[in-house]
């Protein structure tokens, strides 16, 4: 009669395991975290794999086409801009700047969105009604419109469309965590934590928290993807990056006088936003469905 | 049902008092002089002291607030720096425009939306459910201002089947009654207004309509299969109708209650979209004027317009919620 059987039962398994064989066999997942994976390598290793500076301009090599086009040269294989700059090259670096706003406006909107859903889910009460009303309220802006305004006062720059994304996407967080923690509070464990005599601090953050982190990990996926988009756009509009930056919404706002002359130029930096904002949505839709049953939709 | 309206209506006030502090103390709180910020470094002194006079700055900032939201009342957004113009005459200029393009390109995302998701759930885990569904993700993730020039060098360049911007062939007359300019040309019966009116809509309304339209066929797909699993769905199988019927009389009913929802909520997504789409397509709309504005930094501009969008906005959310309490009678209960 012995009851330690070598075939462990599926269900026995730590939850987290299972979460993270679930995530494996989901296909859409993988594809995506292949696709951030490339796209963060690129971002870092950007010096040692760009064949060019992205910055250095040749004027005999203006507007090359793509080496599969005619005339394409192997010296440039995604071909050149009107500044004669390696396109190739301006990629990679784009990489690295859209990884890098992506991450410090996400972090940004992560931690005050986290501080504030934390305290206002477990104070409850006027605290709680006071924070609320106020993500209402930036959550009535539609959340370019208030982006680009608040970039409009601050002064177009990289930094500031960096800090505009991170304030509109604070309610987003905080309205998740106060939602969890409100959940959380009602378990016992939480009782025991006041009974023993632990810090609010303590129950809030180390407690409580860590419970929640499945929603919140596939809200910060996903507002990765939103974040790439946005800051591309705001770029676009020319109240983000400046040139000659390489970024690539920027890189598409340049190439607008040269649509009827060099199509790729325009076409290049879209298709870089799209794969790399198409990967943070596959990984973010597959670790819903592996973390967080309930916010399928 | 009335309780519900009236706390929804109440709730309101609140808010709408909040966005108008935002946009009132976002100008002033802006580090350096807001008239010296609208005018720039090189403006003299005597047209700095105007701007100040002008927008009661030498006032203490809660008599200011007073005054901006006494004027708010009449209606009154004050005056384009420019150009001189009343801020609220601009919009109501611009809007229909701006409606013309969001309407179409709901109307588009709703009418492909629910058809793909529809046709998805039903041929779940289908070749056409993967390709559609992957469809939806890129819809999602893409860039529209890019996915509008690629459009653009498509059919306007290369093909030369559709004007590349605007909204009218600059040959072509129109009596302007409405500034829809559809509608416009039914009523003043000018059918080549219309064809032209109707071909320089098409590529912006598709462009703006393509994430609306993802969120949307994803929303159907997985409402619809949700319904799918239900009992009454066996029994009516059971019955022997047939799937045509189930699926587009019994099922698709409730199916649509949170895609109502969702669509509500792309208006908000469109609003934001036309800022990018109009500007690329020159479309004479709120959006471009917006931007316009912030280009040259014409903080009129963009206090009044922020405040009209915002508050359109909250209204449309708050119509959207109402209608869901409506046709799901399961939330008055709550």
């Amino acid at each position: 009669m012995n009851k330690k059987n070598t075939n462990k039962d599926p269900l026995d398994r730590h939850p987290m395991l299972e979460q993270l064989s679930q995530l494996w066999r989901n296909k859409t997942a993988i594809a995506g975290l292949i696709i951030i994976v490339i796209f963060i390598l690129v971002a870092i290793f950007a010096p040692y794999i760009s064949p060019h500076d992205p910055l250095e301009t040749a004027l005999y090599d203006q507007l090359k086409p793509p080496v599969w086009y005619e005339g394409g040269t192997s010296r440039h294989l995604l071909g050149t801009d009107d500044l004669g700059r390696d396109i190739l090259s301006r990629l990679i670096y784009g990489a690295r700047i859209s990884l890098m706003v992506s991450v410090i406006s996400v972090s940004l909107a992560f931690f005050f969105g986290t501080l504030i859903g934390a305290i206002s889910g477990y104070k409850k009460g006027w605290v709680d009604n006071i924070t609320m009303r106020l993500m209402d309220i930036i959550l009535s802006f539609p959340y370019i419109l208030l982006a680009i305004v608040i970039v409009a006062y601050l002064g177009p720059s990289l930094k500031n469309a960096m800090i505009a994304i991170g304030i509109t996407y604070v309610p987003r967080f905080a309205r998740i965590v106060r939602g969890s923690v409100l959940e959380e509070c009602e378990k016992d464990y939480v009782t025991a934590a006041r009974a023993i005599g632990a810090s609010e601090f303590r129950i809030i953050f180390i407690a409580i928290l860590p419970n929640c982190l499945g929603p919140l990990i596939v809200q910060t996926t996903l507002n990765f993807a939103s974040a790439i988009l946005d800051a591309a756009a705001l770029s676009f509009l020319g109240l983000g990056a400046q040139p000659p930056t390489p970024e690539w919404g920027a890189m598409i706002a340049q190439s607008r006088s040269l649509i009827l002359r060099a199509s790729w130029v325009m076409t290049l930096p879209g298709l870089a936003i799209l794969f790399a904002v198409l990967g943070f949505n596959l990984l973010g839709d597959g670790l819903r469905d592996a973390l967080d049953p309930r916010m399928r939709d | 049902m009335l309780a519900y309206i009236i706390r929804r209506i109440f709730i309101l006030v609140p808010t709408l008092l909040g966005v108008s502090l935002i946009v009132f103390f976002m100008l002033r709180l802006t580090p350096g002089d807001p008239a010296e910020l609208m005018l720039g470094e090189r403006a003299t002194e005597e047209s700095l002291h105007q701007v100040r006079e002008h927008l009661g700055l030498n006032e203490p900032l809660h008599v200011q607030y007073g005054m901006f939201m006494k004027r708010l009342m009449k209606g009154d957004l004050g005056e384009t720096i420019f150009t001189r113009q009343k801020v609220w005459t601009e919009i109501k200029h611009r809007f229909p425009a701006t409606l013309e393009l969001s309407v179409c390109a709901l109307f588009i995302s709703c009418f492909v939306g629910i058809i793909l998701g529809i046709v998805s759930a039903t041929k779940q885990y289908s070749i056409f459910d993967y390709l559609s569904m992957l469809g939806a993700l890129t819809g999602v993730s893409m860039p529209i201002f890019w996915l509008g020039l690629v459009l653009m060098l498509i059919f306007s360049v290369n093909l030369g089947w559709l004007p590349i911007s605007g909204r009218l062939s600059v040959l072509i007359d129109l009596e302007v009654v409405t500034n829809f300019y559809v509608l416009d040309s039914i009523i003043t019966k000018n059918w080549v207004a219309l064809k032209d009116s109707i071909w320089h809509l098409i590529m912006p309304a598709v462009t703006l309509s393509t994430i609306p339209t993802a969120i949307i066929a994803r929303m159907t797909r997985s409402s619809m299969l949700e319904v799918l699993k239900q009992d009454y769905i066996k029994t009516a199988m059971a019955k022997g109708l047939s799937k045509f019927k189930v699926v587009y009389k019994h099922a698709l009913r409730n199916a649509l209650i949170p895609v109502v929802t969702t669509i509500g909520l792309q208006f908000g997504v469109l609003l934001c979209g036309a800022i990018l789409t109009e500007t690329i397509f020159a479309w004479p709309g709120v959006g471009k004027w917006m931007y316009d504005a912030v280009m040259q930094r014409d903080y009129m501009v963009i206090q009044g317009g922020t405040l009209v969008i915002a508050t359109i906005f909250i209204m449309i959310n708050l119509f959207v919620d109402l209608l869901y309490a409506v046709i799901n009678p399961k939330i008055s209960i709550k």
